[in-house]
C-alpha cells in the first residue's frame, strides 16, 4: 500500500514533466514543423488538452494513466500502451541479464578478495572495482563491441533477435549489452561482499565454527556467506532501478527494441506521449521492483518483520 | 585551510592517528591518487587554449581519421580535428557541468534537506514525500525526461542533473543534522537563548558537513558520468563545442574505420570519475577514521 502514494507522484510528475515545454506543447510543436492547417492545430490542442484548466487536465491524465490509456503516438497515429507493452520484455530480459552478469562477476570476486585479504587477489579486485565505478556503461559498450565483435567476431555488433525465434540467437545478441549494463553494479557487487564478508568472518559464531573442526570451506560457504549476503541483497535490489535506468543507453547503442529506445526515438521526432509514456512505465517499474525488494527482505532474513 | 596547512607541513612526522583530517587525507594513498588525477584533469581543462596545437572545432579534412601519432596522441576524428585537443576542451565543459550541477543541488538540496532534520514537523515531512517522488525514478531517466521537455544546451544539463541530485543531497543533509540535533551542545545553545540560525549556523552545520562533503565529492563523479551520458545521447551541450559524451557517439559511428576517436574522451572520462571516486573514498576515511575499509 505504501507505493501508491509513490506511484501517484510518479504520474503527477510525469503529467508536469510535458509542462517544462517552453510555451506550450503545441505551439512549439508547429513551430518545429512550419506551417499546420488550423483544423490540424485545433486536434493537436485537443490531444494535449491544452486548452483546458490545469486541473481538468490533470484528472483526465491521471483517469487515463488508470485505464491503461497512454495517448497515441503524434506520429505514427498507434496507441502508446500496446507498443510499450509489447516493447517491455525485452528491457526486462536487459535488465535481468545485466543484473544476472553482476551477480555472476561481482560476487565471485567479492568472496575472493575478502578470503585472500591483503594479497594480490585483494588488490586486482579493488582495482576491479574502483576502474567498474568509473567507466561510463556508453563507452565500454562501445569497448566490447570493438573488441569481441568487429575484431574478434565472436558476438554480433548490434540487433536483436527475439526469444520465439531463436533462444540462442537471442542470448548471442544480449551477450554484449548485458554485460555493458552489469559491470558498474558487478563492481558494486564486489565491493559491498568484500567488506561484509571480511565483518562476518570476524564474528564469533565463525571462530566456533572454525574450533569445532569444520573444513574452511563449510565455515565459508554455509556459516560467513549466508549472513554476508543480506546487505548484498540490500544493495543490488537498490542498484536494479539504476540498471533499468541504464537500458535506455544501452538499447540505443545495441539497436535493441526496448521501452529505452522508444523513448529517445519519441524525443528525437518531438513525438511527447511517446516520451511520457515510456518514462512513465520506466519509472512505475522501478517503484514496483523496489516495493518487491523490501517484501523480500522478510524472506531472506527472518529477522525482519512488517508491522 | 588553517589547519589543513599546518597538517600537510607536520604530516611527514607526526604519526598518523595525531593528525587532523586534512593530514590524514594527504596521507591517504588512494586521495592522494585521486587528487593527482583530477590535478591533470583540471589543469588540461584550464589550459586547453595552451596545452592544445590545434583549433578544436575547425575541420581539416586533409587530417581524417588518422592513428595515434606524435602529432595527434590520440589520433583525429572524421573531420580531421585533433582528439587530444578536443579532450582538452571538453574537460572544460564537463567540468564545469560538474561542478555547477553538484554545487547547485548542494545548495538547494542541502539547505532544504537541513532544514528538514532541523526543524521537523510538516515541514520534513513534506520535503521526505517529495524526495520520495524524485527517487522514484532512475537518475538518469528523469535527466533525460526533463531535457526532452527542457531541450539540450549547457544549463539545461546543469538543471537536470542538479534536479536528480537534489533528493539524495536532501537526505544526506537531513540525516547529518539529525545525528547532531539533539546533542548536549545543541540543547545547551538553544537554552541561552541563541536563535534558529545560529543554531545552525555556528554549532550544527559545523558538525554535520562531513558527510556533505563526501556525498559531494563522489556525486561530483556521478555528475561526470550523467554529463556524458546525457550528451552522449545528443541530449547535452549541442555541437561543435566538444563534449566527451558527444565525441564518443561520434566515434561510434565511425569505428569501424577507426577506433581512435571513441578511445581518448573515454579514457578522460574514466580518469576524472576515477579520481573524484579516489579523493570521496579519502576523504570519507580521513573524516571518519572508524569507517576505514568500509
Amino acid at each position: 500500500m505504501l507505493a501508491v502514494p509513490t506511484i501517484l507522484g510518479v504520474v503527477t510528475a510525469v503529467f508536469l514533466l510535458i509542462r517544462l515545454v517552453p510555451g506550450d506543447v503545441v505551439t512549439y510543436m508547429i513551430g518545429l514543423e512550419g506551417s499546420l492547417p488550423q483544423g490540424r492545430v485545433e486536434d493537436l490542442k485537443r490531444l494535449f488538452g491544452v486548452d483546458r484548466p490545469l486541473h481538468v487536465q490533470y484528472a483526465d491524465y491521471v483517469g487515463n494513466v488508470g485505464r491503461g490509456n497512454l495517448g497515441k503516438s503524434l506520429r505514427t497515429g498507434r496507441p502508446v500502451g500496446p507498443e510499450l507493452a509489447r516493447r517491455f520484455p525485452v528491457t526486462i530480459q536487459l535488465a535481468l541479464m545485466g543484473l544476472l552478469a553482476a551477480i555472476a562477476i561481482g560476487v565471485p570476486i567479492g568472496i575472493l578478495a575478502a578470503l585472500r585479504r591483503g594479497r594480490l587477489a585483494d588488490y586486482l579486485a579493488t582495482t576491479f572495482v574502483l576502474i567498474g565505478l568509473s567507466v561510463p556503461s556508453f563507452w565500454l559498450a562501445i569497448l566490447l563491441i570493438l573488441f569481441f565483435a568487429l575484431r574478434l567476431g565472436w558476438l554480433p555488433p548490434t540487433g536483436f533477435i527475439s526469444l520465439g525465434e531463436s533462444l540462442s540467437e537471442n542470448l548471442r545478441h544480449m551477450l554484449l549489452p548485458a554485460l555493458s549494463l552489469g559491470l558498474i553494479l558487478a563492481a558494486a557487487s564486489t565491493r559491498i561482499v568484500r567488506s561484509s564478508l571480511l565483518e562476518v568472518l570476524e564474528r564469533q559464531y565463525i571462530r566456533t565454527a572454525r574450533a569445532k573442526g569444520l573444513r574452511e570451506s563449510a565455515v565459508v560457504l554455509r556459516h560467513a556467506l549466508r549472513n554476508a549476503l543480506i546487505p548484498v541483497v540490500t544493495v543490488i535490489g537498490l542498484q536494479f532501478g539504476t540498471l533499468l535506468g541504464g537500458t535506455v543507453i544501452i538499447e540505443q547503442i545495441f539497436s535493441l527494441p526496448g521501452i529505452g529506445r522508444y523513448a529517445l526515438e519519441g524525443i528525437n521526432l518531438r513525438d511527447y506521449p511517446v516520451v511520457q509514456g515510456a518514462v512513465l512505465a520506466i519509472a512505475l517499474a522501478f517503484v514496483l521492483v523496489n516495493l518487491f525488494v523490501d517484501l523480500c527482505y522478510g524472506f531472506i532474513d527472518p529477522r525482519i518483520r512488517y508491522g | 585551510m588553517a589547519s589543513s596547512t599546518l597538517a600537510s607541513a607536520t604530516a611527514s612526522w607526526l604519526p598518523a592517528r595525531r593528525l587532523g583530517a586534512g593530514g590524514r587525507l594527504i596521507r591517504h594513498p588512494s586521495a592522494r591518487i585521486g587528487g593527482v588525477l583530477l590535478l591533470v584533469v583540471v589543469f588540461g581543462a584550464v589550459f586547453a587554449p595552451m596545452l592544445a596545437r590545434y583549433d578544436p572545432v575547425a575541420i581539416a579534412p586533409e587530417r581524417r581519421l588518422q592513428g595515434a601519432s606524435l602529432a595527434h596522441p590520440f589520433g583525429t576524428d572524421l573531420y580531421g580535428r585533433d582528439t587530444l585537443t578536443r579532450v582538452l576542451y571538453g574537460g572544460r565543459i564537463s567540468l564545469a557541468v560538474g561542478a555547477l550541477s553538484v554545487g547547485l543541488a548542494l545548495g538547494v538540496g542541502g539547505t532544504l534537506g537541513a532544514l528538514s532534520g532541523f526543524w521537523g514537523g510538516w515541514f520534513d515531512a513534506t520535503m521526505m514525500r517529495l524526495s520520495d517522488i524524485l527517487l522514484a525514478f532512475p537518475a538518469i531517466l528523469l535527466a533525460i525526461g526533463l531535457l526532452a521537455f527542457l531541450g539540450g544546451g549547457f544549463w539545461n544539463v546543469v538543471l537536470a542533473i542538479a534536479i536528480i541530485y537534489t533528493a539524495p543531497m536532501a537526505r544526506v543533509a537531513r540525516a547529518a543534522v539529525l545525528s547532531v540535533r539533539h546533542e548536549e551542545y545543541v540543547d545547551a545553545a538553544s537554552a541561552i537563548g541563541a536563535g534558529d540560525a545560529r543554531i545552525l549556523r555556528s554549532h550544527i552545520l559545523p558538525n554535520a558537513i562531513a558527510p556533505l562533503v563526501v556525498e559531494c565529492t563522489l556525486r561530483l563523479a556521478l555528475a561526470i558520468l550523467a554529463e556524458a551520458a546525457l550528451s552522449f545521447l545528443g541530449l547535452g551541450t549541442q555541437p561543435p563545442a566538444p563534449t566527451w559524451g558527444q565525441m564518443i557517439a561520434e566515434g561510434r559511428a565511425v569505428m569501424t574505420f577507426s577506433t581512435w576517436p571513441a578511445i581518448g574522451p573515454g579514457l578522460a572520462i574514466t580518469t576524472t570519475v576515477l579520481g573524484f571516486n579516489l579523493l570521496g573514498d579519502g576523504i570519507r576515511d580521513a573524516l571518519d577514521p572508524h569507517l576505514h575499509g568500509t
